[in-house]
């Protein structure tokens, strides 16, 4: 497969009143066409900043991209002005955000909020919009589409505007849809419901997808490879199997041990990653995960782990081998 | 074996209606939210129950309904032989003593105003137990139960993460020393990696004190790693009440089925090989239940008296309770 992304070094912080937020800290990944990434890490690192530096979204200020190339079929799109990145949004690069209750316009109805792109990026005029609109209605299962399109937001359930949400993300049909946790409001039959319309869409239009989320059950079934991030940073990046199966970082390892499973016997205690992360205004030094580390040494005290190659297609950010070092700690490290 | 256990608590035909209104001089009862429509169970002394369903489908109006905090349309909560809600005054403030709730978002249940050494103290105060110098003791004493440093008694909320506000909650729930808590999804809101450290610790608190749990939770995995028995709720009612092994080994009623298939599980090897049961539809509204059985617009497996009568909620096998027309 062809490449179609290439991230480097990408840097993105927030200029506050309390100081630079360093939210993503130097990031370098791939994605080739038609392939599914999954992005996880815990609650504000960095995940949906990272993804929407990708086409520039970063409120600015306080926002700034200071480092690093988005290579997208060839172009840097951080080099691009503000007319060319508005023409690849929502065109060949789909995106779903986070909230569908937000996202969505309350005083429009559901049928101009698809139109709406079908007219800017692809050109169509009303009536050709709204037969796509129609056809995309049912293409994400909206039963009787070509009534429901005259209706606003509010009348729609949760799971319907999400597939709304979807519907638009897909509009022109792109060759990137980028889905930031686009189910993690929803009930699980719903969930399952949205996941398994975007594998057959995917499949069927050859799309590829970043999919972010701090579920690990939800890209399990979904992903190709996976980037797990902690602090602004990819701390491991495996092929999905190969992470679930072998996970490398410490961090990834307690994250799948925290989880209960519906299909392994319960009873035990479950591992806990005790302690916080760290505050991204004041990163620490050396490894940003080492104050929760169950198998720090003191190198981990001083020196950031660059992420580097430990198999095929796996890479991971740290000074020791899980598989082989033993635990040194189980408390989290408090400054004094 | 289930029914020699001793029950702590027993719910016979609860109902909790919401009127809907209409007009704005004269207020017209045009319908009912039927959140809650009749339901029985017991639960056991020192059992974990767990409740799982979908988001609306009437489990924090339950909790609710159960520790009186709601009046109830219908129906009894007999706690230790007794109908609490038929009690008033005096004896029904002592018997919430007994009863307490961890609640769903640790963010916005707990005073900003307040510290956390007032927060925890509130309740003993409320009921004026111990004084002074004995009330900040147990205050201590209570922060250090589940894992926080006594030393944080005067700061204040904000200062705190998601777990250890939850922490804060569990604490302040424990301080009148009760016999049965309604956990509210006490831990939907927090991060994966902080989760298990509220688990780990609504267990060991458990064992110590012998507390009873209802477990309330629309994550079919946690409440099958925390929970002795799952009751499944849809639409305002039961649909089936069973050990947790019995549920998981063998769900009857069709909307169990396709919960329990929905649940993603972290392993890409399992998710290749799962056949999925996916529903069609939404859900109907608690406003509007459909008639017959009020599974019956999603439900594959519906045939015609699903239409037009509703299941009874019964006893299939020992201990295994099912409403499905199926059965
Ligand atoms: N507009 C902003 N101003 C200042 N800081 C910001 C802003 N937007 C994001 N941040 C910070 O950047 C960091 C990364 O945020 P991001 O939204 O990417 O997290 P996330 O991984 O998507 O989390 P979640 O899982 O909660 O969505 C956070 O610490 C956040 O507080
Ligand atoms: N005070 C109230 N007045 C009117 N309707 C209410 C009230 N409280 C709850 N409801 C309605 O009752 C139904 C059940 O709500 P409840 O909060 O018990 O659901 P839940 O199962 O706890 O959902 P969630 O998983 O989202 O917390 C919903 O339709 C809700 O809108
Ligand atoms: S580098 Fe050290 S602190 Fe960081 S994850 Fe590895 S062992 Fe832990
Ligand atoms: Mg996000
Ligand atoms: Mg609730």
């Amino acid at each position: 497969m062809a490449r179609l992304l290439e991230v480097n070094n990408l840097r993105t912080q927030f200029f506050t009143q309390d100081g630079v937020v360093n939210a993503v800290n130097g990031i370098s990944y791939t994605l080739d066409e038609g392939e599914t990434l999954g992005i996880v890490g815990e609650s504000g690192c960095g995940k949906s900043v990272g993804v929407m530096s990708l086409i520039k979204l970063i409120p600015t200020p306080p926002g700034k991209i200071v480092e690093g190339s988005v290579i997208f079929n060839g172009e840097n799109l951080i080099d691009m002005s503000d007319g060319e990145i508005r023409s690849v949004r929502g065109n060949k690069i789909g995106m779903i955000f986070q909230d569908p209750m937000t996202s969505l316009n309350p005083v429009l109805t559901i049928g101009r909020q698809i139109q709406e792109a079908l007219e800017l990026h692809m050109g169509m005029d009303k009536a050709q919009s709204k037969a796509r609109a129609i056809e995309l209605l049912e293409l994400v299962g909206i039963p009787s589409a070509a009534d429901r399109i005259n209706d606003y937001p509010h009348q729609f359930s949760g799971g319907m505007r999400q597939r709304v949400m979807i519907a638009i993300g897909l509009s022109c049909n792109p060759q990137l849809l980028i889905a930031d946790e686009p189910t993690t409001a929803l009930d699980v039959t719903i969930q399952a419901q949205i996941v398994d319309l975007v594998k057959k869409l995917r499949d069927d239009l050859g799309m590829a997808i970043i999919w972010i989320t701090h579920d690990l059950g939800v890209v399990a079934g979904l992903a190709d490879r996976m980037l797990v991030m902690y602090a602004g940073m990819i701390v491991e990046e495996a092929p999905v199997k190969e992470l679930y199966a072998n996970p490398s970082h410490p961090y990834t390892v307690g994250l799948l041990g925290s989880l209960p499973r519906l299909d392994q016997v319960s009873g035990e205690k479950l591992d806990s990653i005790e302690g916080l992360p760290p505050d991204l205004i004041d990163l620490p030094k050396g490894c940003p995960f080492h104050a929760r580390c169950k198998y720090r040494i003191e190198k981990c005290f001083t020196e950031n782990p660059p992420l580097k190659t430990i198999g095929v297609g796996h890479k991971a950010a740290c000074w020791i081998d899980v598989t082989k070092d033993p635990i040194t700690t189980e408390r989290p490290y408090q400054e004094v | 074996m289930s029914e020699q256990k001793d029950v702590l608590l027993r719910v016979d035909g609860l109902k909790m209606y919401f009127p809907i209104t209409q007009g704005i001089v004269v207020q017209r009862h045009v319908g009912d939210v039927k959140a809650v429509d009749g339901l029985t169970f017991d639960i056991h002394q020192g059992e974990t129950l767990g409740l799982v369903g979908e988001s609306g489908c009437g489990k924090s109006t339950t909790g609710r309904a159960i520790l009186q905090l709601y009046k109830p349309t219908a129906g009894q909560v007999i706690f230790e032989g007794e109908d609490i809600t038929a009690m008033r005054g005096e004896s029904l403030r002592k018997m919430r003593r007994r009863m307490q709730m961890i609640f769903q978002d640790p963010y916005a249940s707990l005073n900003p105003r307040m510290t956390v050494g007032n927060i925890v103290s509130e309740p003993l105060e409320v009921h004026s137990l111990f004084n002074g110098k004995e009330r900040r003791e147990k205050v201590k004493e209570l922060l250090d139960v589940v894992g926080l440093n006594p030393y944080f008694v005067n700061r204040y909320p904000h200062e705190f993460s998601g777990g250890q506000r939850q922490r804060i909650g569990v604490a302040r729930a424990l301080a009148l020393n009760p016999d049965f808590i309604v956990c509210d999804e006490p831990i939907s809101a927090l991060d994966v990696s902080i989760q298990a450290q509220v688990i780990n610790l609504l267990e060991d608190l458990q064992q110590e004190f012998g507390l009873t749990y209802l477990f309330i939770a629309h994550d079919l995995s946690v409440v099958r790693h925390i929970s002795d028995r799952i009751a499944v709720m849809y639409l305002g009612k039961l649909v089936e009440l069973t050990t947790r092994d019995e549920l998981y080994a063998n769900p009857m009623h069709p909307y169990s089925q396709a919960l329990l298939s929905a649940v993603p599980i972290p392993d890409p090897v399992v998710e290749e090989k799962r056949q999925r049961v996916i529903l069609e539809g939404d859900v109907p509204s608690p406003a509007n239940p459909p008639k017959g059985c009020n599974f019956c617009t999603r439900c594959p497996k519906a045939f015609e008296p699903c239409y037009e009568t509703e299941p009874e909620f019964k006893e299939i096998e020992s201990g295994h309770w099912v409403a499905c027309h199926l059965y």
